[in-house]
């Protein structure tokens, strides 16, 4: 093959940061916390998952519920119980915007009465879980601040779903353009002096007929006393992005092969590629068996359907049941083939399509339960680095 | 007292986990009501394509196009906005509403509320004045749903005086009302997915005035195997019984097996879930079932067997 999927490994070893990106409903989270454990218990690296809203028995089985933003050691007795001595350790850790928001004003607001007059703002809630995409700001921000403790070897990143796939890569930029804006010096002009620039006056006219002065007043009073921290976002912005592009941070795209989500991740690569980012590979869950869209099977299938009456009077007396039983079930066999080579084909194509780019492509198999224990996390971690030894 | 068929409510928001084919349902939904004979705007609030692609339509935007006799919008709150400014303000200036719409974003942005109330206000003006008789909105994913059903208390709550805050009144009362406004969640039988609406249903409660109408259960795999059936099944896909299958077939079999199983396994995960979505919903929330499609490609052909699907369940 090409595209060595040894080269996950390789990547894994390499990077100290490895963010996991792409649409929704793919188990991106499940994805980042399985590469995660498996660099953990085989590599002998310290490893920090930071994730995002993990299925809640996901969390339980890693010890990690309720446990907000703090860094949490996942016990080795987890890895005990799934038959494995880790080689190195995997700490974990929750993001969570609000709080996230409140220790980054705690940590960075110049004094106590700023500190204070921001937390107390009515607005401040509001704000920062709606912040031009805050949730995307955020999750990089944090990821900074955890890289920079200098505590793990790698760091693997659950992505925040986002609407949009730029605006978690583009949103330390836009938080950047935010806070040097303009329109914010407009908007918070007002407050300052009763001077009303020639400029906003239009605005302020209009936006006082229809919201009310009090509330534009609210807002710039808000935006008065993080001033002083405008810099420092800034600043930390630039060093996410600065951050993002180095050599030792990669992007996985996870995805799964339907219509939509592979659409969205094949946009996902484009973005990355024109940004210059690193991607490290592309990894497609729930796959088909290959056996759904090879052509000797369809033949087999053919001939098993136009074989029915030969299979039916023989499987009568073989299973000992009645002969409409046995025609309806295997032309139900039949029909869940047809049914699923029909997907199992369009996946097929569409992943060709897919892995025509240089970016190295891994499929995962459909799993028959959810994975929610340390061993389904180390078994899907197998499939993802295939020469690990178990 | 019955609460009003989903079919004969104005005004439906459509929800969901990013993945769950929440875009597919709407159209699905629009595209039935509109074989009914009715007046149908369905609107998509991230205007990222998706409900046009699911009409195959193009040259969608915030002025409705008409597709084979229903009409498609995207939002745009800088459109709605002057939209509002024309008909509550009179204000003409759309030359000069550069400037003014951009630092009205900018306000948008940082303040709750606000972009959200254009795009609640919007829909409820349609609803008010009676241009359409159902609203389909393919809604913003369920993280930011809450948000947009409650704009208008997020208004009332923030901005004490001025014209948005007086007409706060009447989009509550249409969106308060069980009989116009409904909200749909669209999930799949998959633990997250499930989880997640079962977490917003409660939200939806506790936090908004809008009523659950219904939570629909997308690509739910059909059952394949009567319980007798299903035994004949694994006794014919034993291994004595394969080789006779094998032998009349003159090739291995195994892997025609194979899908029978998959389907069944895949369903039986995926009936865990459903029961779990059922008793954690309340008794009064139906919840609809809509099949896994086979289908080719994503666009009006599937649109088209949601919207049969649908009908099948609520005509």
């Amino acid at each position: 093959m090409a595209k060595e999927p040894a080269s996950f490994e390789s990547l894994f070893r390499s990077r100290e940061i490895v963010i996991a990106c792409g649409p929704g409903g793919v188990g991106k989270t499940t994805t980042a916390a399985a590469m995660a454990a498996t660099a953990a218990a085989t590599m002998g690296a310290k490893v920090l998952v930071v994730t995002v809203d993990p299925a809640k028995r996901l969390a339980d089985a890693l010890g990690i519920s309720g446990i907000g933003n703090t860094v949490m050691d996942v016990p080795s007795k987890v890895f005990k119980n799934a038959g494995v001595t880790p080689q190195g350790s995997l700490s974990a850790a929750m993001l969570d915007t609000k709080e996230s928001w409140d220790a980054l004003i705690n940590a960075h607001a110049p004094d106590e009465e700023t500190k204070e007059k921001i937390l107390g703002n009515p607005l401040y809630q509001n704000i920062t879980s709606r912040f031009i995409q805050s949730h995307d700001y955020i999750a990089m921000e944090r990821l900074y601040e955890l890289h920079s403790s200098g505590k793990w070897d790698l760091i693997v990143v659950d992505t925040p779903p986002t609407r949009n796939a730029l605006d978690f890569l583009d949103a330390p930029e836009r938080m950047a353009d935010f806070f040097s804006s303009k329109l914010l010096r407009w908007l918070v002009a007002p407050s300052r002096s009763s001077v009303v620039s020639f400029a906003t006056r239009p605005f302020t006219q209009i936006a006082d007929r229809i919201l009310g002065t009090q509330f534009l007043q609210d807002i710039s009073e808000f935006f008065l006393s993080l001033e002083s921290m405008y810099g420092g976002f800034i600043e930390r912005a630039r060093a996410v992005q600065r951050l993002l592009a180095e050599e030792r941070t990669s992007f996985v795209v996870v995805s799964s092969s339907e219509m939509v989500p592979l659409r969205e991740a094949e946009f996902f690569v484009d973005e990355l590629r024109k940004r210059n980012l690193d991607i490290g590979g592309v990894i497609l869950n729930k796959v088909l068996p290959d056996s759904l869209s090879d052509p000797s099977v369809h033949a087999t299938a053919q001939r098993f359907a136009d074989e029915r009456e030969a299979l039916v009077s023989a499987l009568v007396s073989q299973v000992g049941c009645e002969e409409d039983v046995a025609r309806r079930v295997l032309a139900t066999v039949s029909s869940s083939y047809d049914d699923f080579s029909v997907v199992a084909e369009r996946e097929r194509q569409s992943r060709e399509r897919f892995s025509r780019s240089d970016a190295p492509v891994m499929n995962v198999p459909y799993f028959d339960h959810d994975i929610n224990d340390m061993a389904g996390l180390l078994g899907l971690g197998h499939y993802l680095f295939p020469h690990l030894k178990k | 007292m019955a609460a009003t068929p989903l079919l004969d409510r104005s005004l439906l928001f459509v929800t969901g986990k990013g993945g769950v084919g929440k875009t597919t349902v709407t159209a699905g939904l629009a595209r039935l009501l509109a074989d009914q004979g009715k007046r149908v705007l369905a609107c998509e609030i991230d205007a990222k394509g998706d409900l046009a692609a699911a009409f195959e339509a193009h040259g969608v935007g915030f002025s409705p196009v008409d597709v084979g006799g229903l009409s498609l919008m995207h939002m745009d709150t800088e459109a709605s906005l002057r939209e509002y400014l024309r008909i509550h303000l009179k204000i003409p200036m759309v030359g000069r509403i550069g400037p003014v719409a951009r630092a009205f974003d900018f306000v948008a942005t940082a303040a709750p509320g606000v972009r959200e109330i254009l795009t609640v206000g919007k829909l409820c003006y349609e609803v008010r004045e009676r241009h359409y008789d159902a609203i389909v909105v393919d809604s913003s994913a369920t993280g930011h749903i809450v948000g947009q059903l409650t704009a208008p208390q997020a208004i009332q709550s923030l901005v004490k005086v001025g014209l948005m805050r007086s007409q706060t009144e009447w989009m509550l009362d249409i969106m308060s009302d069980p009989s116009q406004t409904g909200l749909i969640i669209v999930t799949t039988p998959e633990e997250m997915p499930v989880s997640e609406t079962l977490s917003l249903a409660s939200e939806v409660a506790d936090k908004t005035t809008v009523d659950l109408a219904a939570v629909i259960a997308n690509r739910v795999l059909p059952e394949r195997f009567a319980p007798r059936d299903e035994e004949v099944f694994d006794a014919i896909a034993k291994k004595e019984s394969l080789r006779l299958v094998d032998d009349i077939v003159h090739s291995p079999t195994e892997e025609v097996f194979a899908a029978a199983r998959l389907a069944t396994t895949l369903r039986r995960r995926g009936s865990a879930h459903l029961v779990t979505l059922r008793e954690g919903l309340s008794p009064s929330v139906p919840v609809i079932l809509l099949p896994y499609l086979f289908a080719r490609s994503e666009g009006l052909r599937m649109t088209v067997q949601i919207a049969d699907h649908l009908g099948e369940e609520l005509l």
